[in-house]
């Protein structure tokens, strides 16, 4: 990635990088989009019984008689929030090793990293197209609507945190990143702990509480 | 400043000439430029936002009057809230935080040039996505602030929300990405001794406004997400018959809208903090109270949304909290109108425009304070909501308030900008028709308020002693267009002249003054030290009272950044993937994909641009 | 081509084999927040996970909030680095934590309100 010439030439008021202070700036801000989400969801538990179904944790029956088991499924789940937490060791182990000039080490815990995240995005598809089969749809009721809509955003979250992640795995692989420029994947994988820590959040509030 | 051996030997090389022509511009980087971008394009919206009041004002000049339909009314009134609030008094305050802050803190640039000028051609985007619907007959019509479930599908079935929904989305992240810029610019490019208690108020009261653009502007942007999931993806987070609740969208839109309300006001305070020590030639009053105050209204700005909604049957306890917070939230505003006085008292007072504008600004200011505060009490706000009495508050504080302020602004800093000083005599003029023009059309919709005459009617019938008044309202609303006629003169007229403006026309207290006007491309031929507050005025009294007027120099030897045009695909990247949104039930994904792809194009080039 | 404060702070980040720590922590916390779930609502519960139910939330709370902290200060590098990031990620927190309380807050009232007629 390329340097933004003016900060880098000079000394900055607080010793820090411009671009790391940016990153942390932004994930700031993502902390109030996320709560929004978060809070559109939890405000609209209280509503959702009235059906229809199929709810997470309860069973429903509609009026004319079908019963709608309740849909989530936990070990799906545990294992994606696994994957994503694991992501974040692997990430932070990639960084060391750049820091240190090792590039072989860079690469293979940088491409686990990806791999995680890319296996957390597929079992967050599998879980929507099992969910749609299951007949439940952003339209279907408000806990489809809301659920789709918090994990959707985060899942895209994660799936451009990939796209990043492999941007740099590819421009580690051509040599381009020593450890003068591990700021690069540092500021990354401060985005992909952001991505991660929100899903620390959602996973409890949708997938544990009723 | 002194200058150096350094500056001498620099000036007695050849001279760095700046690029000229269009596409100098369209790429361009420079936080100088970029403002000039902000503040030409937020004016002319200003413009068009003063002619759609103005229309607004012919068709309540008289009552049952047919010049307007209702239909064109309500588009006209929800434009001209979204324009002056979206395309004007934002951008505008935006042209001064890029061509100022920089400046103030003693820098070349912002932090980020390339994302500065990708924050302005979004913004231009935005502006024109959203007024593009007037092409379709399909202005947004539903109030600037969209009230559920007026918005949904049903009730709004055509184009018109859809337009406003993604243009404020679009806005939104060229506001998100100019407030990422500023603030780290503000926290990490400061010349060396400029610590944060030494830096100029406008940078100050900038700084706080884009932390609360940080925070507010991601709770909009959800609620407009899940608005477009309720209108495209049939889902109900605002409808009622599918277990949604329209109040939450009232909510969520103004925990974003309070702290907007700050983002509007803060940059005029910082203005008027500058203009008011300068031409009183003595120091702002009470700095740190001015500061911790702006802090605590900032901070607080987000605990006092639902006095918004004391007429939506909250409860007691909500209706009493949000009463007591807001009541609260008087108290620092207080402080700084003392200090603005305190400042004044006992100064010598020059009479020269901007002084005029701040004065006014702060006259303005007290009396939508004022019929603030009346609001802040719930049983009398259940009488005064939706009256002309709320349209009376907002214009006082919007218009007295930050666009005197900007006003003020604009003089003081319009021979910086630009190398040429402004006629004072028609800027007096312009004060006067403006002064009078704004009362003339506001003060007596406190009275037709509280007479109970609605707000967002187009038009309203006779014999309840509302015509009078709008009558006067009207003639007002006149006197106002033509103030800022008298402006346009005052700037086609001094344009022809010279281009010769002193560096330091007002003998001023802060370090944009010390350089030559308008500034080399590279703003400081040696970045200054500074010594302690009012810099500018530290470093005059160390060398006797004043400071030689600065010399241009050649700039050799700066590095600058380089002109990019991949802010602008990346730009038409975003506003490509909301019109591909729009679109979509003719063109299915197509255009979001088009869009996108674009985006991605523009960043990945952007980032990989070589440095050198 | 760094300013210069990131050099320096790169010597005071803990070692490879305390991340590897961590993440056995978060791993082991997950599993804990699954087996209290499983334990208090699973088809498996018994008496003891019953009684347990009102102290579900908070408890379930408390072990996201340990694994929130633990990413934050060890694998974002929040607890060696300059204070300012911690202010800048705390004080956003602060407010999001405000505004979903107030609105599960508001809108439970205005449920209630609005159900009782």
């Amino acid at each position: 990635m390329s340097d933004h010439a003016a900060a880098a030439h000079l000394e900055t008021s607080t010793g820090l990088d411009s671009r790391k202070v940016a990153i942390w700036t932004f994930i700031g801000s993502e902390c109030l989009f996320f709560a929004t989400l978060i809070s559109n969801y939890l405000v609209h538990k209280e509503t959702w019984l009235s059906g229809p179904g199929p709810f997470p944790h309860e069973v429903w029956k509609s009026p004319a008689g079908q019963v709608f088991e309740p849909i989530i499924e936990i070990p799906l789940v545990t294992v994606g929030t696994a994957l994503l937490l694991f992501s974040s060791l692997f990430v932070v182990l990639a960084l060391a090793n750049a820091q240190r000039g090792n590039r072989t080490g860079l690469l293979v815990w940088l491409a686990a990293t990806i791999m995680c995240g890319f296996f957390f995005v597929g079992m967050q598809v599998y879980e929507f197209t099992h969910f749609v089969h299951k007949g439940l749809t952003l339209k279907t009721n408000l806990f489809g609507a809301s659920f789709f809509t918090l994990t959707g955003f985060h899942g895209t979250h994660v799936t451009l945190g990939v796209i990043w992640l492999l941007t740099l795995w590819i421009e580690a692989f051509r040599g381009k990143i020593p450890p003068e420029k591990s700021l690069n994947l540092e500021i990354a994988a401060l985005y992909w702990h952001f991505v991660d820590v929100v899903w620390i959040v959602i996973f409890p509030v949708v997938y544990l509480i009723k | 400043m002194a200058t150096t051996a350094l500056d001498q030997q620099r000036a007695h090389a050849a001279s760095h000439t700046e690029p000229t022509g269009l596409w100098s511009w369209i790429t361009t980087v420079d936080h100088k430029r970029i403002g000039i971008l902000y503040g030409t394009t937020a004016f002319i919206f200003f413009l068009l936002g003063g002619i759609e009041a103005l229309l607004l004002r012919i068709q309540l000049g008289s009552p049952n009057n047919t010049f307007l339909s209702p239909e064109t009314y309500n588009q006209l009134f929800t434009m001209h809230g979204t324009t002056m609030i979206f395309l004007a008094i934002m951008p505008i305050s935006a042209a001064f935080f890029n061509f100022m802050i920089p400046l103030q803190i003693g820098a070349r640039d912002v932090a980020f040039p390339r994302l500065n000028a990708f924050s302005y051609w979004v913004f231009l985007a935005g502006g024109l996505f959203l007024n593009s619907s007037f092409l379709f007959g399909a202005a947004p019509d539903q109030g600037w602030y969209g009230y559920a479930n007026l918005t949904s599908r049903q009730y709004s079935p055509g184009l018109n929300v859809d337009f406003w929904m993604l243009g404020l989305q679009i806005l939104g992240v060229a506001s998100l990405a100019a407030a990422v810029n500023f603030f780290v610019t503000i926290v990490n490019l400061r010349a060396p001794g400029m610590k944060l208690m030494r830096m100029p108020m406008f940078t100050w009261m900038s700084f706080i406004t884009q932390v609360l653009l940080l925070l507010a502007f991601p709770v909009i942007t959800v609620a407009l997400i899940l608005l477009m999931f309720d209108r495209f993806f049939g889902t109900h987070f605002f409808v009622p018959s599918g277990g949604g609740d329209p109040l939450l969208w009232q909510h969520m839109f103004w925990i974003f809208g309070h702290p907007e309300v700050y983002i509007l006001i803060l940059p005029a305070f910082g203005v008027v903090s500058e203009v008011l020590p300068v031409f009183s030639r003595k120091p702002l009053f009470g700095y740190a109270a001015m500061v911790f105050s702006g802090v605590f209204i900032a901070f607080l700005g987000f605990g006092v949304w639902s006095h918004h909604m004391f007429t939506t049957g909250m409860g007691p306890i909500a209706d009493t909290f949000f009463s007591l917070t807001t009541m609260l939230i008087a108290i620092p505003t207080g402080v700084k109108i003392f200090n603005w006085l305190g400042t004044v008292w006992g100064g010598s007072i020059q009479y020269k425009v901007p002084m005029y504008f701040a004065l006014g600004f702060i006259a303005m200011f007290i009396i939508g304070g004022l019929s603030g505060v009346m609001h802040a009490s719930p049983p009398a706000d259940l009488q005064q909501n939706d009256t002309y009495f709320i349209v009376a508050h907002f214009h006082y504080v919007l218009f007295g308030g930050s666009i005197f302020g900007l006003t003020a602004g604009a003089y003081y800093w319009w021979p910086k900008m630009f190398g040429r000083l402004l006629d004072e005599t028609l800027g007096k003029l312009h004060f006067w028709l403006m002064l009078i023009g704004f009362n003339v059309t506001f003060f007596p919709m406190h009275i037709l308020g509280l007479n109970g005459m609605p707000r967002r009617v187009y038009t309203y019938p006779e014999g309840l002693g509302f015509e009078t008044l709008n009558r006067i309202e009207t003639i007002g609303s006149f006197i106002l267009g033509l103030s800022f006629l008298v402006f346009l003169i005052n700037i086609f007229k001094t344009w022809r002249g010279p281009r010769n403006a002193p560096a330091d026309p007002w003998n001023g207290a802060t370090l944009e003054w010390s350089i030559p006007s308008p500034p080399q491309e590279w703003n400081f031929a040696e970045i200054p030290v500074v010594h302690g507050r009012d810099a500018l005025w530290e470093a005059k009294r160390a060398q006797g009272g004043k400071v030689p007027e600065p010399a241009r120099v050649s700039g050799q030897g700066i590095h600058l950044p380089h002109p990019s045009y991949w802010p602008v695909v990346s730009a038409l990247g975003v506003v490509g993937l909301m019109i591909g949104v729009i679109l979509e039930p003719h063109i299915g994904p197509w255009g979001i994909i088009a869009g996108a792809a674009v985006l991605f194009f523009g960043v990945f080039n952007w980032a990989f641009e070589p440095a050198g | 081509m760094e300013a210069h404060g990131s050099q320096p702070v790169e010597h005071t980040h803990p070692s490879s084999g305390v991340y590897v720590k961590i993440g056995v922590v978060l791993f082991v916390l997950t599993a804990l927040e699954v087996g209290l779930y499983e334990f208090t609502y699973g088809e498996h519960s018994g008496v003891t996970g019953h009684a347990l139910q009102p102290f579900f939330v908070p408890l379930l709370l408390a072990l996201s909030a340990a694994k929130f902290a633990l990413v934050a200060m060890f694998y974002m590098h929040l607890k060696q680095d300059s204070r300012l990031f911690t202010g800048v990620f705390l004080f956003p927190l602060i407010i999001a934590t405000v505004i979903i309380l107030a609105l599960i807050v508001l809108e439970a009232y205005h449920f209630a309100f609005a159900a009782s007629g």
